[in-house]
């Protein structure tokens, strides 16, 4: 008897974010399946890789990471154009590690015309995140917001306690938003009421369910983000947003990245990133161009059995 | 949850009184009232009142459909007031209802296929409520069989078990609550389940503490749709939490809300 492949069909896709404006603007989301089943849905944009940079040179970086850029990191546009032109990036994350107060605390006024010069030189959207210092950043990010007003960018990190200032900031400015919350379905989806709660369309929120890299839990968050995915096929309008990963900078921390050969930080993070790919990940953002490269010739040959 | 929103009925007096002399105005903030309280289908019945039902239902159905896009449930004793109806509607309509008699599943089914419309089947006949779980069941089972006889199916039956005031029928509440879970087990796909909610708080002091608690007994028992009142928030609070007690929603402390952001 033949056996007959059990389908599933969802009533309601992922919402689609646009990044970036212009000709180089990239679409997110859009899914009506889990990842790369094409059987049950469509995924009518591909997940897309962008590489991570700082707005200065990085001090605790892995020499095999910091090597895979040469001279570049020294100076931010230079790192930016060689994303973009020497390894394809297609979308740019940089995170303002300058502005944090143990990195030096530099103001928006600092780093505003770096960024202005990345725009310009390296041409590709834009994903902005804080240093990390809640304080700081509500300083810093609006300021920068700002400047970059009519760019399209996905800015980060909102949570649940301290997303007010940037969900202001980025529906002032038209940008879109990055809502975090730590490897919890619950949280995620309040974060995301929060949000449009400040009459923030749903459908420009992306959200960070945490990352964890390979041996450190990343299967949490791997049932988290399915957990997710099930919900919003189903109707969960608040569950409805694309998934970003920030795969680069979780596991570039680990000692099995850091203190061996490149090519293991590299296979680290690539096997991470694929995880995430399965887990239903539409942006990735990754630090090593190798691992990024991978990753994105990964997407282009799940993508071939559309 | 299908929450069918009651309150376009002109047995309530205004209601009525705005049907006799076209009130458009109460109607439709009626319409619209119960659709952004959460009703997804609103019921429509022209009531005791009507001396031209088939004209009032027309009128009705227009005039509702002037301000709000949602399906309708066509509530009538009268086959043909129903088909009058059933010409003019935008979303594919409920015939609210047939019984278990064959002579009006015929009719009812009838006009279902024809206009491909969903049918709320009343677990009762021409010898009137049955008393018992059993009885409820076999009716039940004679309804989705002549619906299945239409190839109508099953999931675009309302079975409704039919629920009885609390303070005259007490036995009954356990009866309906059983046979809301074993109707669900009637055929694949499972049929849907219906109440007229209202009606087990009918002549009670806590009518509305009785619709509630009810509505969340039978939601854990399978009910999938009811006819009640979505102006009543704490009802519609009950049944959003009974929800998701039973997981069919993802949790966050804003699920009222999430609920609502549907």
């Amino acid at each position: 008897m033949a056996i007959e492949i059990v389908k599933e069909k969802y009533s309601s896709p992922i919402n689609t974010v646009e990044i970036g404006s212009g000709a180089k603007c990239v679409k997110i989301g859009g899914e009506t399946t889990l990842p790369f089943l094409f059987d049950e849905g469509d995924m009518p944009n591909a997940p897309v890789v962008a590489l991570e940079m700082l707005d200065c040179e990085p001090v605790d970086w892995a020499d095999s990471l910091k090597a895979a850029y040469g001279d570049a990191v020294k100076d931010p546009v230079k790192w930016a154009v060689k994303c973009v032109k020497e390894f394809g990036a297609k979308v740019l994350c940089v995170r303002l590690q300058s502005t944090h107060p143990d990195s030096g605390g530099k103001t928006a006024e600092q780093v505003i015309p770096i960024l202005k010069s990345i725009v310009k030189e390296a041409g590709v959207p834009l994903v902005i995140v804080g240093g990390g210092d809640e304080e700081k950043d509500n300083d810093v990010l609006p300021k920068v917001s700002q400047a970059l007003k009519g760019e399209n960018c996905l800015f980060g990190i909102a949570t649940q306690d301290n997303y007010k200032t940037l969900t202001a900031t980025c529906l002032a400015d038209g940008h879109s938003i990055i809502a975090e919350s730590p490897i919890d379905i619950n949280i995620a989806k309040q974060v995301n009421i929060l949000i449009s709660d400040m009459g923030f369309n749903p459908a420009r929120i992306v959200m960070h369910p945490t990352t964890t890299s390979l041996g450190y839990g990343m299967e949490y968050v791997y049932s988290i983000m399915e957990r997710g995915r099930l919900a919003a096929f189903i109707g969960d309008k608040m569950l409805a947003m694309p998934f970003v990963l920030f795969v680069g900078a979780e596991v570039w921390k680990t000692k099995e990245a850091k203190e061996s050969a490149a090519a293991q930080g590299v296979n680290w993070e690539l096997t991470t990133a694929i995880a995430m790919l399965q887990a239903g990940a539409d942006l990735l953002i990754m630090r090593h161009p190798e691992a990024a490269k991978s990753a994105a010739k990964y997407i282009a040959i799940a993508m071939e059995e559309k | 949850m299908i929450v069918i929103g009651e309150l376009i009925n002109g047995m309530y007096k205004d209601v009525g009184k705005a049907i006799v002399n076209k009130e458009a105005d109460v109607i439709q903030h009626l319409a619209v009232d119960q659709v952004k309280a959460g009703a997804t289908v609103l019921d429509v019945n022209t009531g005791p009142y009507s001396k031209n039902q088939k004209d009032d239902m027309k009128w009705l159905i227009e005039t509702i459909q002037g301000v709000v896009q949602v399906p309708l449930a066509l509530d009538s004793t009268k086959a043909d007031v129903i088909e009058e109806g059933l010409k003019l509607v935008t979303k594919r309509a409920i015939i609210n209802s047939t019984n278990a008699d064959d002579a009006k599943m015929q009719t009812i089914f009838t006009l279902a296929k024809k206009y491909n419309t969903q049918v709320i089947g009343l677990a009762m006949d021409k010898s009137g409520v049955p008393n018992s779980k059993d009885k409820r069941l076999e009716l039940a089972a004679t309804i989705v069989a002549k619906a299945i006889e239409f190839d109508i199916a099953t999931d675009d039956l309302f079975l409704d078990p039919i629920v009885l005031p609390v303070n005259v029928a007490q036995t009954q509440g356990t009866e309906v609550l059983e046979s809301i879970r074993e109707f669900r087990l009637l055929c694949d796909p499972s049929p849907n389940t219906t109440i007229g909610l209202s009606n087990v708080s009918q002549g009670t002091k806590f009518r509305s503490l009785v619709n509630r608690t009810f509505l969340a007994m039978a939601i854990a028992n399978g009910l999938t749709s009811a006819i009640l009142d979505p102006l009543d928030k704490e009802l519609m609070d009950a049944m959003i939490t009974a929800e998701l007690i039973l997981n069919k929603a993802i949790y966050c402390d804003s699920f009222l809300e999430a609920y609502r952001k549907k």
